[in-house]
């Protein structure tokens, strides 16, 4: 399960952040030096084993199907890099 | 410098009742000192403006007699923590500029109680390190130093702001998180007391995630029960948090100075790992020793999977930062660098604001949970996630409490291991066992290393059982007698 | 299992369609599936928005246990499997209209699991569609594209509205099928309440998976359940309409046939379907495979359901189309056509049952789903409001059983209840619209008519159905208010028949 040059970029992509070409190589060295450090897990017995997804034992909680927030698009669009007329502006999607 | 700013909390809110000073002269006290210690890099936003004027409606509600529990006590912020109106970055650059509209449910605890807030501090970007140099603001320097040279220490990390903040005097406590210890090494590092609860106990509600089903915040205080008073605080169900516990919080400070007669203290073997420093090992004994004197009885118990907890945290920790920190993207908030189309806007916003630890772990992360990989990692981590769990329901059918060292070194040098990760990962060993499992674990003062740095003994509690935490930390305080305080070179 | 599957003539030899649907129905909640802000349409950019909904730092998503409710009774109403244990995944990727950078929704544990839709074609006979399961999940905002040439618009309003996400089992086999199940599951919905089936405002849209295989292909298929045996699908996302539902997969499978006949393979995609040149497309930016690294939402705890309380909620469930359907057959003698006319709405099937209690069903039927629902339509009007209550209907119905009037003067008179002049009985007594069932009123008559058209009588006994116009003369002597019957009855008398 060796990370080449080829994943990191895939995986890079996946997470949307830009790599240089000159990084991809220490880059991969340094997540397999990570990723063979996390390989002794395969010594645990884990047959059988339910995994553990939250430590939280109950079931989900749930809300009445009531309105109490938003209303206010200002709230929402203060801190944005762009907006007009309360919407979002992002670079153009295409579809 | 002020006697004010070396008093405790308790000590302060005493006074303060006593009408020996007003929360305008502690608060102006503590401006002045965090004004004269810029050179620790601990607070990176001040708001003494703000802070003088929460002390002076402090004092007014005191004068009617309407005073909370924390009234007037000035305290330092993680900058994790949404302040509204405040900015708050997690210290990334990638949330430059970012001012909240809402509070997060934690610190609005903390002001209903009456406190007071001095300013945003520093931390590892967005809580992914173990030594406060991943910080977009800079390092912060341990308010201690080697006995042995003047070189610059790191207060640990993630919560290092917070940590060197209480340990310079700078706030009668702060507020922290912990993943996988983020509040008990740096605590551990700089002589002071923090404690990370029960998974749950605490609201997560307006606190930037870094890893969902890990993160709680804790207070880093000068006392055991300075940290139960501000605990107490900060504790509550919140319904906004679906993994919020509905169960009452009691007053944490009745149990500081409780009596441990009768009290089993596991001592786990597996925690003495190799090429462990003979004075953390002495620590250890030392602080057996104490617990022993007051009546415990010690008990050797095994919690065999303890080795794999880190592996297993860095499989579960990135994989879920990996997806919560998807949103900063530069559409809605924080830093856009600009692209030729969207994607290349998301890759440079992403790679011009995140660190590089933080890209690290966020790779890792996507990795480990990308097709064809889930099942290996992520499942098996998992999997594993529950026998370390399970070895602790296990424990404690033979002991009340677990005594352990809180970090296999005292602070090292800046930039001793910023090139080696791993290195760094492994400052987490005795602490990442506890954030896995969900359990409460505290770090005090327990002894100062033959270079005059502090070293932390930690204290691993039953679910919801931080009371027996408190009383074995407070007995421990008492026996350690630890009361050296770092220099003031700055 | 539909039998009759419609082929297509190729080039190389014939082809048959496979079809499976993904629904998504938005649940009629006030307020999202993990936000307490407002559902709903036509606020104004970004107000319908909470800070959870935007995905600002350190937010928290809390479970509507409205939507649960909806889901759980949907389920129901598809006779399918509720789960007791269903847990929320993150499925990760990036777009502007999903704030996250993930959406919530469920991958391995869903709420509900395999049940079955039996679906009327046109021509009566019934199919199964199985259902492979039904999960709650976050919708994403909106982008504008056309607001700006260089940039897009993001609304947020809709992101996070709860969505049941439908999944069909691959058992459609033409186009009309396909419509026909989105028709079935809609009514089923709008029945249930939770959702309200509005497809212009896209609260219900389809997703179409289409594939095309060589008869004989399909069984194998469903005998082994290897998905081998069928062609590489397609799917076309976010259709609309029946219309356009059937359009695109006509367009698709010709596609798909015209590339495996010139040698090619399909390529596994995402298309979109564009109305107005009636084809479908791929979708550019979607073309590569997405890897979306589905893990449990580690912010949310397993949904755990009380047995009990899904029981209740069976309990009092409504009755559902099929059911209501079997009864108004049984319990009125309608026909299945009548009473399939009537279930398409179950206002139709109440009002039709108000009017026809104590009444002759079959009258009330064809007055309600023929004049009533053509006047409805007409006037934009919903049966739920419609101007003329059922008990005028029924008032005018028994007016005709009694023999007051006959049912041609009931077309007249139900023209003056919809114009509004008033209760039937009133009208009729207004207008002078009582039938003449006077015998001798309307033996005289048919004596004038007879004596004044001695040849066309004689012709009659040769000819009996000319009896025909012998009624309508006696009808326009008498104002079209002779009884029908009586004077079929007396003419054929003095005719000699």
């Amino acid at each position: 399960m060796a990370i080449d040059v080829a994943t990191v970029r895939k995986v890079a992509r996946l997470a949307r952040i830009a790599t240089p070409e000159d990084r991809l190589e220490p880059l991969a060295q340094e997540l397999n030096g990570i990723m063979a450090w996390i390989e002794q897990l395969a010594e645990v017995d884990t047959d059988g084993v339910e995994p553990l997804t939250s430590v939280v034992g109950a079931g989900a909680p749930l809300r009445d199907d009531v309105v109490t927030m938003g209303g206010d698009a200002s709230v929402i669009t203060s801190n944005a890099p762009k907006s007009v007329d309360g919407f979002f502006v992002v670079p153009k999607v295409v579809e | 410098m002020s006697a004010l700013t070396s008093l405790t909390l308790k000590g302060a809110i005493d006074g303060l009742e006593a009408g020996d000073f007003t929360s305008v002269e502690l608060t102006t006290a503590h401006i002045e000192a965090i004004e004269a210690a810029r050179a620790l890099n601990a607070f990176i936003v001040e708001t003494p403006e703000q802070a003088l004027s929460m002390a002076a409606a402090s004092d007014a509600r005191r004068a009617l007699g309407a005073a909370g529990p924390l009234d007037g006590a000035p305290l330092g912020i993680k900058d994790l923590f949404c302040t509204k109106g405040v900015q708050t970055t997690a210290c990334s650059n990638i949330l430059k500029g970012f001012v909240p509209e809402y509070e997060s449910t934690v610190t609005s605890q903390l002001w209903r109680d009456g406190a007071v807030m001095l300013g945003k501090l520093n931390l590892d970007q967005f809580a992914m390190g173990s030594s406060n140099e991943t910080s977009a603001f800079g390092p912060v320097t341990n308010p201690w130093r080697s006995t042995a040279s003047n070189k610059a220490l790191t207060p640990g990390g993630s919560s290092g702001g917070s940590a060197a903040a209480v340990a310079a005097d700078l706030c009668l406590g702060a507020t922290a998180t912990d993943t996988g210890g983020s509040i008990r090494q740096p605590a551990a590092f700089t002589g002071t007391v923090g404690i990370k609860p029960t998974y749950g106990r605490c609201s997560r509600w307006g606190v930037v995630a870094f890893a969902s089903s890990l993160d709680q915040a804790g207070p880093i205080a000068k006392t055991v029960e300075d940290a139960a008073l501000l605990l107490t605080s900060m504790c509550g169900h919140d319904p906004k948090d679906s993994t919020s516990l509905d169960v009452p919080v009691p007053d944490f400070t009745q149990f500081v100075g409780k009596s441990v007669k009768g009290l089993k203290i596991g001592i786990p073997k597996e925690y003495r790992v190799d090429n462990m420093p003979a004075e953390i090992e002495k620590l250890w004994e030392d602080g057996i020793a104490w617990l022993k004197e007051a009546g415990c009885e010690i008990v050797d118990i095994s919690l065999p999977h303890t080795k794999y907890a880190l592996p297993a945290y860095y499989i579960v920790a990135p994989a879920e930062a990996s997806s919560n920190l998807a949103r900063y993207d530069g559409m809605r908030y924080g830093l856009r660098a600009e692209g030729g189309n969207l994607t290349e806007t998301y890759e440079n916003t992403r790679a011009e604001g995140f660190g590089d630890e933080v890209k690290r772990r966020i790779l890792i992360g996507t990795y480990v949970l990308s097709a064809g990989y889930y099942d290996a990692y992520y499942l098996k981590a998992l999997k594993v996630r529950r026998r370390i769990a399970e070895d602790f329901d296990k424990a404690w059918e033979r002991c009340d409490a677990i005594l352990t060292p809180t970090a296999p070194s005292a602070a090292f040098g800046l930039g001793e291991n910023s090139n080696d990760p791993i290195a760094m990962y492994l400052n987490d060993v005795f602490t990442v066992t506890t954030n896995l499992a969900g359990l409460p674990g505290l770090s005090l003062p327990a002894g100062l290393d033959s270079n005059g740095l502090p070293l932390g003994l930690q204290i691993i509690g039953k679910p919801l059982d931080e009371g027996t935490v408190f009383s074995v930390a407070g007995a421990m305080e008492k026996a350690a007698g630890f009361n050296a305080k770092a220099g003031k070179w700055w | 299992m539909s039998e009759t599957s419609k082929q297509i003539q190729g080039r190389t030899g014939p082809w048959e369609i496979v079809l499976g649907l993904e629904i998504h129905a938005q649940v009629a909640s006030k307020s999202k599936l993990f936000s307490g802000a407002a559902v709903g349409f036509g606020a104004g950019p970004n107000e319908q928005v909470s800070l959870v909904d935007a995905a600002m730092p350190g937010m928290l998503p809390v479970l509507n246990g409205f939507c649960v409710e909806q889901a759980v009774k949907t389920g129901l109403g598809l006779k399918a499997q509720i789960n007791l244990k269903s847990r929320f995944d993150r499925k990760n990727y990036f777009y502007p209209d999903l704030p996250q950078g993930y959406q919530i929704s469920q991958f391995d544990q869903p709420i509900v699991g395999e049940g079955v839709v039996t679906v009327e074609r046109d021509d009566g006979t019934t199919f199964d569609v199985r259902i492979e399961r039904l999960h709650l999940e976050q919708d994403a905002g909106k982008s504008l594209h056309d607001q700006d040439p260089n940039a897009t618009y993001v609304d947020l309003n809709r992101a996070g509205t709860a969505l049941m996400e439908i999944v069909s089992k691959p058992d459609m086999r033409t186009s009309e099928e396909a419509a026909a199940y989105v028709k079935k599951l809609r009514t089923i919905l709008v029945y249930l309440g939770t959702c309200d089936g509005d497809m212009e405002k896209g609260n219900l849209r389809a997703d179409v998976n289409v594939s095309v295989c060589r008869p004989g292909d399909y069984e194998k298929f469903r005998e082994t359940n290897d998905f081998k045996h069928l062609g590489t699908r397609c799917e076309i996302k976010n259709v609309n309409s029946y219309r356009y539902i059937q359009q695109a997969i006509e367009y698709e499978a010709r596609r798909q046939i015209e590339i495996l006949e010139d040698g090619g393979k399909v390529d596994q995609e995402t298309r979109l379907f564009d109305p107005t040149k009636l084809e479908t497309r791929s979708m550019r930016s979607k073309e590569e495979a997405h890897d979306y690294r589905y893990f449990p939402d580690p912010d949310l705890l397993p949904l755990i359901l009380d047995a009990d309380w899904v029981k209740t909620i069976e309990e009092t469930l409504p009755e559902l189309p099929d059911a209501k359907k079997a009864r108004l057959q049984s319990q009125y003698g309608l026909s299945a056509y009548d009473a399939g006319v009537l279930i398409i709405e179950s206002d139709r099937a109440d009002y039709f049952e108000a009017a026809a209690k104590g009444r002759d069903a079959k009258l009330v039927s064809n007055w309600v789903t023929n004049e009533l629902l053509a006047k409805l339509s007409a006037g934009g009007h919903e049966i739920a409001n419609s101007p003329l209550p059922a008990s005028d209907i029924a008032e005018m119905v028994e007016l005709i059983e009694n023999g007051t009037i006959s049912s041609k003067i009931a077309k007249e008179l139900f023209e003056h209840m919809w114009a509004g002049e008033g209760r039937p009985s009133e009208i009729v007594q207004k207008r002078g619209l009582v039938q003449i069932n006077d015998t001798g009123a309307i033996e005289a008559a048919i004596d004038k008519l007879i004596a004044a058209n001695p040849d066309k009588a004689e012709a009659v006994k040769e000819k009996p159905q000319a009896i025909g116009w012998f009624v309508g003369q006696v009808m326009k002597e008498t104002g079209g208010k002779a009884n029908p019957a009586t004077v079929n009855e007396l003419l054929k008398s003095k005719l000699g028949l």
